[in-house]
C-alpha cells in the first residue's frame, strides 16, 4: 500500500511534495522519495493519488 | 565607480559630431532635453511611473534596463502542449528552460550578485520554470528576501493564472505591481487543443472541463489584478491553425478586463524539444504571419513587440542573456549588496533619456515632414542605450524599425547567428543572416567589413555604418531624408 517515484523520469519539480496529504514525500539528495511507511495512497483523503495526479511526467508516480 | 565612468553600454561612450546633429527644423513644437520625458502622450503619469524602468512593459525602457528571472518555481499545475518539463539545455532560449533550479536563499545570492555587476538591473521576475503562483511558497519566500535586501528593485511574476486568484492579495501586499498571465484562449473548445490537463482542487481535469476551469480562473485573476491597479501583461502563444484567428477575440476580452499590454509570441515547436506540438509536427508561425496578426490587433490592447521569449533564468538586457555568468558556481557564498553601481547608472539614464526622447521626437517629425509617401524597413544593430553601437558581425539579433509618413515605429526583432567569430566571418552564417533580413532595405550598424557589405548589397540590402553611436531614430530619420530627398536644413521635400 504505497506509491513510489521512478527516479529516472522525475524532473524534481516538487509539486508532489506539497500536494501529498501525508507528508510522505521529501527530497533525498537529488531525488524525491516516497516514504512507504507514511504513504496511504490518499485512501480516505482524496479520490485520486495526489502525487500521480499532479505529476507532469506520465507513469512516474506509480504503485510500488 | 563614479557616474561619469558608467556608460550605457560597455563600449565607448556616446559621441556625435556636430554636422550629424543638424536636425530638420519642423513646424512642430521643439522639445528640449530639459523637461522632456519619454512618457507617451496618451499615458497617465502614475502608469508611466510604474513601467518606465521595466524592460518588458515599456519598449523605451528595454533599451536601458535589464531584468533577471530567478528559477525558484519548478512545480506546475497544468500541462501545455508547447511545453516539455523534462527538457533542459544550456543552449536553448525559450520560456520554461533553465540550467539550474534555485532555492529562495540561492536566488537571493544570485540577485545580489547580479545587482552588483549589472547596473541596468531593474526587475526581478519569477517565471517558473513551472508556475510562480502554484509554487507559491518558494515564490513568496524569494520576493520577501529580495525586497528586504534591495527595496527599490521591481518584482514581477509570470503565471498561467490557475492559482492566481488565491494570491492576488498577497501580491498586492508585497508590492508586486507587474503580473504576466499567459492566456491562449477564451473559448474552452480551443483551450482543449492546447491544454491536455489541469490540476485543480486536488484532482486532475482533462478536455473541455479543464479548459473551462482554466479560462474562468484566468479571467477572475485578471479582473482582481486590474481592480487593485496591478499592471497585467497578457502573453499569448500564436499556434497556427489552433488559436491564431482566435487571438483577436482574446485581445478583445483581455482589453475589456483591464489588461495593460498584450504580447503575442510565436509558438516554438522544434521536434528536438520533445513537446507535444514538436512531436506532432504543429508548425510555428512565420515572422510575416505573426506581424500580420499583430497588425490586426493594433486597435486592441496595447501590444508588446519587443519580447525575446527568454528563459526562466535569463539575466541582462532583453536580447542578451548573461545567465551563464551567474550560475551558482560563479557566485560567492557570501555576497553583500552595494547600491552604488545601480544608482550611478540610474543618474546616467535619467539624463540620457531626456536627450533621447527629444532626439526621437525630432526624428519622427522630420520623417513625417518628408512628404506623403516613402517607407523604409531598417534593421539596427544595437547593444542598448537606444544607440547604434554594435558591429554587424557581432550582432546576435537586429531590431527592426519601419519609417513611413506615419513616423518611426519599432516593429520587432530578428534573431541571427553571430557572423563574426574571432576576427573572421563564415560565409554560410552570412547566408543565414541575409535570409533573416528578408524585406529589409537598410542595415544600420557601428561597423561592417567590405565583404559582408558587398554580399548584403548583392541581396538588395544596404549596410550603413556612418551613424555610429547615433540615436537609432535620429539615424533612421537621416537615412530616410537622404532617401526621399528632403533637405536636412529646411525639412522640406
Amino acid at each position: 500500500m504505497a506509491f513510489k517515484i521512478i527516479a529516472s523520469q522525475c524532473t524534481q519539480c516538487g509539486a508532489c511534495e506539497f500536494e501529498c496529504p501525508s507528508g510522505a514525500i521529501e527530497l533525498k539528495g537529488e531525488n524525491y522519495v516516497i516514504d512507504p511507511k507514511k504513504c496511504t495512497e490518499c485512501e480516505g483523503a482524496f479520490e485520486t493519488q495526489q502525487c500521480a495526479s499532479v505529476c507532469p511526467v506520465p507513469k512516474t508516480c506509480v504503485p510500488a | 565607480m563614479t557616474a561619469s565612468m558608467i556608460s550605457l553600454d560597455r563600449s565607448a561612450s556616446a559621441k556625435t559630431s556636430d554636422n550629424r546633429l543638424t536636425n530638420a527644423k519642423s513646424d512642430s513644437c521643439k522639445s528640449s532635453s530639459c523637461g522632456s520625458t519619454a512618457k507617451p502622450d496618451d499615458m497617465d503619469p502614475a502608469t508611466w511611473e510604474k513601467i518606465k524602468d521595466h524592460p518588458c512593459y515599456s519598449e523605451e525602457a528595454h533599451h536601458y534596463f535589464a531584468r533577471m528571472h530567478v528559477a525558484v518555481a519548478p512545480a506546475c499545475n497544468i500541462q501545455c502542449n508547447y511545453c516539455n518539463r523534462k527538457y533542459d539545455c544550456a543552449n536553448e532560449s525559450r520560456p520554461g528552460v533553465v540550467s539550474e533550479k534555485l532555492t529562495p536563499e540561492q536566488a537571493l545570492r544570485k540577485v545580489i550578485s547580479v545587482a552588483n555587476e549589472v547596473p541596468q538591473l531593474s526587475v526581478v521576475g519569477i517565471a517558473g520554470p513551472g508556475d510562480a503562483c502554484y509554487d507559491w511558497r518558494r515564490t513568496k519566500a524569494t520576493f520577501e528576501k529580495v525586497a528586504a535586501e534591495i527595496p527599490d528593485v521591481k518584482l514581477c511574476i509570470s503565471t498561467n493564472g490557475l492559482a492566481l486568484p488565491d494570491h492576488v492579495d498577497e501580491l498586492a501586499r508585497m508590492n508586486v505591481d507587474h503580473v504576466t498571465i499567459t492566456i491562449n484562449m477564451v473559448d474552452p473548445q480551443i483551450g482543449a487543443k492546447i491544454y491536455p490537463w489541469v490540476f485543480y482542487n486536488h484532482r486532475r481535469y482533462t478536455g473541455i472541463e479543464a479548459a473551462e476551469i482554466l479560462h474562468k480562473r484566468q479571467m477572475l485573476g485578471l479582473e482582481m489584478l486590474a481592480a487593485r491597479g496591478i499592471l497585467v501583461k497578457v502573453n499569448s502563444v500564436m499556434i497556427p491553425g489552433v488559436n491564431d484567428e482566435h487571438l483577436i477575440e482574446v485581445n478583445r476580452w483581455v482589453k475589456e478586463r483591464g489588461a495593460f499590454l498584450h504580447n503575442v509570441m510565436p509558438l516554438i515547436s522544434d521536434p528536438a524539444h520533445g513537446t507535444y506540438y514538436g512531436l506532432t509536427g504543429q508548425r510555428a508561425p512565420r515572422a510575416i504571419e505573426l506581424k500580420a496578426l499583430q497588425g490586426r490587433l493594433e486597435k486592441g490592447a496595447k501590444l508588446m513587440r519587443h519580447c525575446r521569449q527568454c528563459r526562466a533564468d535569463a539575466v541582462g538586457l532583453l536580447g542578451e542573456d548573461r545567465g551563464k555568468e551567474f550560475t551558482l558556481d560563479h557566485i560567492p557564498d557570501a555576497v553583500s549588496y552595494d547600491e552604488r553601481n545601480r544608482e550611478a547608472y540610474r543618474e546616467v539614464v535619467a539624463r540620457e533619456r531626456g536627450n533621447h526622447a527629444a532626439a526621437k521626437s525630432e526624428a519622427i517629425e522630420m520623417v513625417k515632414a518628408a512628404g506623403p509617401d516613402g517607407s523604409l524597413h531598417v534593421a539596427v544593430a544595437t547593444k542598448g542605450g537606444g544607440r547604434i553601437n554594435e558591429h554587424f558581425g557581432h550582432a546576435k539579433e537586429f531590431q527592426i524599425y519601419e519609417a513611413s509618413p506615419r513616423g518611426i515605429a519599432f516593429v520587432g526583432h530578428r534573431k541571427v547567428e553571430q557572423y563574426c567569430r574571432g576576427g573572421w566571418g563564415d560565409d554560410a552564417t552570412l547566408d543565414g543572416v541575409i535570409v533573416a533580413l528578408e524585406g529589409i532595405d537598410i542595415v544600420l550598424c557601428a561597423k561592417i567589413g567590405d565583404c559582408p557589405k558587398k554580399r548584403l548589397a548583392d541581396a538588395g540590402i544596404r549596410a550603413v555604418d556612418s551613424y555610429t553611436y547615433e540615436y537609432i531614430e535620429t539615424a533612421i530619420s537621416m537615412v530616410y531624408a537622404t532617401e526621399f530627398g528632403v533637405d536636412l536644413l529646411t525639412g522640406t521635400a
